[in-house]
Parts: structure tokens; sequence; C-alpha cells
């Protein structure tokens, strides 16, 4: 039965959903919202809504109690409100709201004005799905359709004259017996692959990693409202890179030189081992302090990116987050070697609130 | 929908019993329901219909929120109307079903004999529902968000009625017009015509012109504030230069304050004597042997106390078997007043018998300001083990303060006076001859919270359409608060 209050209750939602949208900005560059993650729900903290009246202010107003203590001893309130009358007076906390990740793509989507991602051209492919969705005359008794099987059991009774209306008792023989089974339809493929790339040379303090960690949170929650089947992979480099799980990406600290064309070579490498670029949309994020080894490094780089991995990903993304000990050089060598190409975005990352500008830079084109 | 048989037995029985006791009450129409719709009739206070509006749809979050992490649950809803609604909660066992049945019958006969309901409205499920259907028809007219923000404002101040006049007056306002009046007046007339002629017969040009007049007609309809009053809600309904529908809706919101006023004039009191019959229906009557364990588990709970707060359930309950015994026992009066033996006084009997008959006194005349203040002794309040608490800044923590019998009971009068709200009032409406509202805050010790005062104000200037003025203290000296429809501004006194 539909309730009447959800209407209220939608409308309520819609409402967090416009709070939620005005202090996105806020929202994104806080890294505790991370942390309320949950596998498809996040929880954000938003200030109640309330509706104001003329009412005392808090803490200027003692209360009357009930139980055992001597004077002085602290009281547990069991709410953030001090009035302590009988009252239903509501409290002032924080409002805790579930969102799914979806929506919170969609929030994002919105306020950024981000364009919907147009997959590569590869409509054509599809992979079977098997839904449980149809229903056979055999399969195992776990499967058993009950609803089906009481249905037919009953029509036979009815029909064959075994059916008492005052001792209305089924009884199912083999034939009434109605088992789920699958179908298998066709779905078209859309797939991605991110790769965050992350410069761990000492150059990059904790400050630097945090602003990566929280963007990558909210590219990844975008894209993965984009795409159904979505592959992340993370690679760290100093002079050398690796592969390594989310969990060290975020916390690795490495000291020593930088080599940005050995994660770029392996970004390539695991691209043309892995991946079949027929079926997969390819995104690589770059994040570093711009402090690169040598020039012949940064040449490497950008032919790389020229030769091989701008033709083979939707979109490859440089940003670069500021350091105090970084000299920054590389953004610039990538802007002035590579302008030409569309699929390349850079962008400059001074502190956490750059953060909203960068992803609607790296994400805004859609592709 | 019929009870199923078993807990229409049920039902039968405690009803029986509740007569037998002689509680008096309305027909009361018990309803079952799952969770969510009892959290859906609980977001509504206890209705299943209420006009539109966000604040419900929060209040269902919270409740199917804490319900879900199993932080509370709703026993049981009862509605002061004539037929008493009453609900249950489809998964409660058979024993909760009892209690709650009885816990009912004790607030039906409440609500039909306490004096401060006297004037409440009877039908106020039908009213509410009418409500709704005319707050609907106005979104429809005016668009969701206009309405919705108008109700917004109006819910800023719906506590500022005058709940302490001993019979609420009933507002004697002008006769507002109909929904059909209100259409006709803003449509312009057209003269019949077919459809080809339409174009010359009524010219949209003039067409638009007229409906511009008559938005302008409109606006300057508007009335002009007359006298002062102390209920801020009927002074603006029949002062401040409202369009009609939203007159109309002020007025059914300060409808439901009164009708919803005494409930909370009464909580303790209320929540006390259905507690005491549920108890005495109970233990005297209904319980099975097999029953008695959750039956002493769920009444435990009812009147579990909290440091932080005083449990209504329990204050009220204990107050009434107070007030029985020390009526029995003749504990009262001249000599037990006058006595000086502490010894004497603890085992004093006369073996008059006047308890139920007491009770049921209090019950009819009283509410909870004058319970507490009648009948709240020196001893209850040691034995109940009551104390202040006061915030304490050095500890950042509330901390007992106090539990001396005269602090604490001026205290907990002081919360259930006005229901724990400031007093504003109402002094002039022409301040400084330029018809600027001036509002008037009775200081009585607590200052008022500052950034909610000018909010409220500002809600009150957009009904009021002037500059709106709030007299109160802060922190000792008198200050004047005052927004002009642009910005706040503050002056001391």
């Amino acid at each position: 039965m539909a309730l009447k209050i959800e209407q209220d209750h939608n409308r309520f939602r819609q409402i967090i959903r416009g709070k939620i949208k005005s202090d996105l900005k806020k929202y994104i560059s806080h890294e505790e919202l991370i942390g309320r993650k949950g596998k498809d729900l996040i929880s954000i903290p938003i200030p109640q809504i309330d509706i104001p009246t003329f009412r005392f202010a808090p803490k200027s107003q003692g209360g009357v109690g009930q139980g055992d203590g001597e004077t002085g001893t602290p009281i547990a309130l069991d709410d953030d409100e001090g009035g302590g009358e009988a009252g239903n007076v509501p409290g002032e906390h924080l409002l805790e709201v579930d969102i799914t990740l979806e929506e919170l793509a969609q929030i994002l989507g919105e306020e950024l004005e981000l364009p919907r991602i147009e997959p590569k051209g590869h409509k054509k492919i599809q992979t079977d799905k098997d839904r449980y969705t149809a229903v056979h005359r055999t399969g195992p008794e776990s499967l058993r359709h009950f609803k089906r099987t009481y249905k037919e059991a009953l029509k036979r009774q009815i029909t064959s004259g075994a059916y008492n209306v005052k001792n209305p008792l089924i009884l199912p023989i083999r034939e009434d017996k109605r088992y789920l089974s699958w179908k298998t339809k066709p779905v078209p493929e859309c797939n991605a692959l991110i790769v965050h790339m992350m410069d761990v040379s000492g150059s990059m303090g904790d400050e630097q990693k945090e602003i990566v960690r929280i963007e990558t949170f909210w590219i990844d929650t975008w894209l993965r409202s984009q795409y159904k089947g979505l592959v992340t992979r993370y690679i760290v480099h100093d002079a050398t890179a690796k592969e390594v799980n989310e969990e060290m990406f975020y916390h690795l600290r490495e000291s020593g030189g930088t080599m940005i064309s050995s994660a770029y070579n392996l970004f390539n490498k695991i691209i043309d081992e892995e991946y079949d670029l027929e079926q997969w949309n390819v995104y690589g994020f770059h994040f570093s302090d711009g402090d690169n080894w040598s020039g012949g490094d940064t040449d490497k780089c950008v032919a790389l990116l020229q030769k091989e991995l701008l033709h083979k990903v939707n979109l490859f993304c440089y940003g670069q987050v500021e350091s105090t000990y970084g000299s920054g050089e590389f953004i610039r060598e990538l802007e002035d070697e590579l302008a030409f190409a569309d699929n390349l975005i850079t962008s400059r990352i001074e502190n956490k609130d750059d953060i909203y500008n960068s992803i609607k830079e790296f994400l805004g084109k859609g592709k | 929908m019929n009870l199923p048989a078993d807990l229409e037995r049920i039902r039968q029985e405690i009803e029986g019993f509740a007569r037998e006791y002689e509680l008096d009450f309305y027909e009361t129409i018990f309803e079952i329901l799952d969770f969510k719709q009892l959290n859906e009739v609980a977001s509504f206070m206890g209705f299943p219909n209420r006009f539109p509006h966000w604040r419900f749809g929060m209040e269902y979050e919270r409740l199917s929120k804490s319900y879900a992490y199993g932080l509370h649950k709703i026993y049981e809803m009862v509605i002061n109307n004539d037929p008493c609604y009453a609900y249950l909660l489809q998964c409660n066992n058979p024993v909760d079903q009892k209690i709650v049945m009885a816990h009912v019958y004790g607030h039906c006969d409440f609500f039909k004999n306490n004096f401060w309901f006297s004037k409440t409205n009877r039908k106020m499920m039908d009213e509410m529902a009418n409500h709704a259907t005319k707050v609907r028809k106005y979104i429809d007219k005016f668009g969701y968000s206009e309405v919705e923000s108008f109700i917004d404002t109006c819910l800023s101040i719906d506590d500022l009625i005058d709940r302490h006049a001993p019979f609420i007056k009933r507002s004697n306002r002008k006769e507002t017009c109909s929904l059909k009046e209100i259409e006709d007046e803003q449509a312009v007339k057209k003269i019949r015509s077919k459809d080809y002629m339409e174009e010359y017969i009524n010219p949209p040009d003039f067409m638009e012109l007229q409906q511009r007049k008559i938005e302008e007609d409109r606006l300057k309809k508007r009335a002009f504030p007359e006298e002062p009053d102390k209920d801020i809600l009927l002074f603006l309904i029949e002062n401040a230069p409202l369009e009609n529908w939203q007159r109309e809706i002020l007025a059914l919101i300060r409808e439901e304050s009164y009708y919803f006023a005494p409930q909370g004039q009464t909580k303790i009191m209320n929540e006390g004597w259905a507690t005491y019959w549920h108890s005495k229906i109970m233990t005297e009557r209904a319980v099975r042997d097999s029953e008695l364990i959750d039956y002493a588990d769920h009444h435990s709970g009812t009147v579990a106390i909290q440091s932080s707060r005083i449990n209504p359930y329990k204050l009220g309950l204990e107050l009434f078997k107070d007030i029985e015994d020390r009526w029995n026992k003749g504990k009262f009066g001249k000599d037990y007043d006058e006595c000086n033996s502490i010894e004497e006084k603890k085992n004093w009997d006369k073996k008059l018998g006047l308890g139920r008959e007491k009770i049921f006194e209090v019950r009819r005349v009283h509410n909870d300001v004058t319970f507490v203040d009648t009948f709240m002794t020196e001893e209850f309040c040691q034995e109940q083990k009551l104390f202040v608490y006061k915030y304490n800044p050095d500890q950042e923590a509330y901390v007992i303060s106090n539990r001396d019998f005269k602090t604490v009971k001026q205290q907990l009068l002081f919360s259930l006076t006005n229901f724990g709200q400031p007093f504003i009032f109402v002094r002039e409406s022409n301040y400084e001859n330029r018809g600027e509202l001036y509002l008037y805050h009775r200081h009585e010790g607590i200052d008022l919270r500052l950034d909610y005062s000018q909010e409220t104000l500002k809600n009150i200037q957009r009904i009021w359409s002037r500059p709106v003025y709030l007299e109160t203290v802060v922190e000792g000296r008198g200050k004047i608060l005052k927004y002009d429809g642009e910005k706040h501004s503050e002056r001391t006194l």
C-alpha cells in the first residue's frame, strides 16, 4: 500500500538533495565523507533543517532529572538538547542522511554540469547475461516456484473434481511442479578501466596525497555512475613504477627521485597485455607535483603519450598538486607539447578548494 | 477495519475491566498497523492525513531510521476524537496489545473528562482531513513552493497562541472567502463565444489588462492593523495584510495548534493516568500467569527513569499513586500539615479511603502545572530522588546542582509553564505611527536563542509586511531586535 507520507518524505529528500547540492563544494573537499562510504550508500551529515521559533537559548536552562547522584555529578543527556523538561522540543543535531552513491553522482553531475559520457563506439559488443525469469517444468527443488506450483495443482484438482471446498487441501503432484529457470539475454557491454597513477616521491606529502585521495574518490563515483563494469587499478611511482592495491596507493610513502615515464610505461603495458581496447573504455589519471627527474624523461613521457597512450585512452588527465618542494615544470611541458590533443586534460590543484574545479575540468568534456 | 477475533476478544475483555473501574470514554476504535504505517501515522502526529508538508516527511525519516536501528519502537498512539482512534503495532505480542489497550482506555477517559480538553474539537479527524484537502487545493492553484514556503512561515510561529486562557478562545475572525470566491475574484470574466470569434470577443490584450487590474485591486484590499492581542496568531490573522488563502492556512494551523495544546499542557497527568490504569487493569485483572514476566518487562520499560529528563509516565504515575495513598490515609489538611513528628507523619493513617475518588477529581480539573504545584510534596520529591541540573561551563557538562525541594519544584513548574516556551506578546501594531509591529518578550531569567529569534522575526515580518520589532533581554540588558524586510538590526534599551 502506498503511504500518504511518501509525498512528504519525497519532498523532504528533495530538500536534502538541494542542501547537499548547494554545499557540494564543502563536501567535496572533506575527506571524512569518504570514510562514511558503505557498499552502496554514503552517509552525509547535514545540519538539521529546522523551522525557527522563539525558544530559549541552549545551555542557559537547566532541568529536572531523576535518580541517584551527589551534587556536581555530571549527567548524561540522551539528547544534544538541553531542555530537559518533559518536552518534545526537537534537538539540534546533525541529521545523518543516507544517499546512494548513484544519487550522489547524479548530484555531482548536475552541480558540476558534467555531461554524460558517450562510450566509445562499441555498441555491437554484447555479452550474455543470465537472469532467472523463466519458469520450467523441471528443475531443482530449491528453485521450485511455490505460487505457480500451487496454481497448477489447484487447476488440476478443480478440473478433475478433486477439489473440496469444505476441505481445500491442495496436493501438488509431479506434473504440477514448476521451477524457476534462467533466460539468457544479450546485454550491451560497456566496461571502463580507470588507472590512477600517483607520484609518491619524497616531495609528495600527506596533504598532497589527501587531495589525490579525495579527487579520485569523486572521479570514481562519477565514472561508476556512467559505466556498469568499472575496474580501478593503481600505480605508484618514484623513479620506478609498480602496481599496488587501493590501500597501498594512498598510504605508501617512498622517497627518492621521480621518473614519470616509468608509470606511463607500466600503464601502457597493462593496457596492451590485459585489456582489449575494442571492449574497454580506458581512463588514465595521473597526479604528481610536477617535479620530474630530467627533461629527458619528460620528453619520453610526451612521446609515449603522443604515440601510444592518447590513441588508446578515452581520456588522460594530469593533475598537478601544489607542493612546497616540487618545481612544477611537468604540466607546462605537457601543455606546450601536446596542446593539440583533445583527450588530454591538465589541471592545477593548489589546495583542497581547487578539487571542485579540477573535477569539473577533468570530467567536463564528456569523454 | 475490524480487529481479528483474538484481539477483539482481548479488547472486549479490557474494555470490560476499564468500565468496571468506572473509566468513562468515547467509543474507541483500534486499528492494526505495520511499523511503516505506524511511523507514518506518528509522523502525522496521530492522524492518518495531514496537509502536505516536508516536516512530516522529515519526522518519518527520523522515525523509520531509529526504528530500523532498534533505537525506539512506538507501542501505542491514540487520538483525542469522538470516537477515539488508537493504533496497535501488528507485530506486538498479545501481552503488549493488552497493556496498550488498557493504556489507551486510560487516555480516552482523560480526553473525555479532563477540563483542559473540554474545548477541543472532537471531530478533529475530519477537520484534519478537511485541512489537508484545502491546502492541496491551494497548492493546485498557487503552486507547491508558494504554498509550502508560506506554511514554513506559519509553522515558525504556530506556538504563539494564548494557551493559558482559562477557556480556549475560538477565533471570531471575519468570515474568509471560500475557494470558489477566491477563484471568481481572480479570474477575468469571459464572454461566451464561438471558437473563431474568441479573439474578437475576448481580445487577449484586454483580458490581460483586466487581469492586472484585478491583481492590483486584490493588493489594495489587504486589511490594515487594528488592535493588539496576546494571541499573536489570531492577531495576525485578523490584521496582517494577507491573501485570503494565506489567511485560511494561518487559521487552520492555529486551529491545529489549539487542538494539540492541551496534550502539551497535560503530558505528565495524561501519561501518568494511562499508566496508572494499565498497571491497575493488568495486575488486578487481565494478566495471566504466563504473561507476567512480559508484562513486568514492558511496564518497567515504560516507567524507567532517565537522569536527564523527567519521564512523564513515571512521574505522573507516582504522583497519582501518592495522591491516592494520601487521601486513603488522610495525609492532608491542617492537622497533618501542622504535625511536626516525622515518625507520626509516616505512620499517619486515618483510614479515610478517599483515594480513588480524589484521583478521579484530580484528573477532571488539573493540568500539569496545577497538578505538580498542588500535589508535589517534599517527601515525594525526596522519595523520587528528583534533582535540578544546570550546565557547568567548567566541566562542559550538565551536572546535578541541587536536590532542594523548593528549587526542584520551581524548576519543574517553570519548564511546564507555557510548555517550556517563552512568553511573547504583541504590544503595539502601529509602532512609531508607521504601522510597524512591536513584540515583547516577558523575560523570566532566561535569554532567547538569538539566531532563531531573528529568523522567526523575519517570518513574522513576511506576514506583517512592515518592519517588526522584538523587545527582549540579552545578558541582563534590554534589547530591541528589528527586522525591516531586508536586514536585521538591534538596539540596546
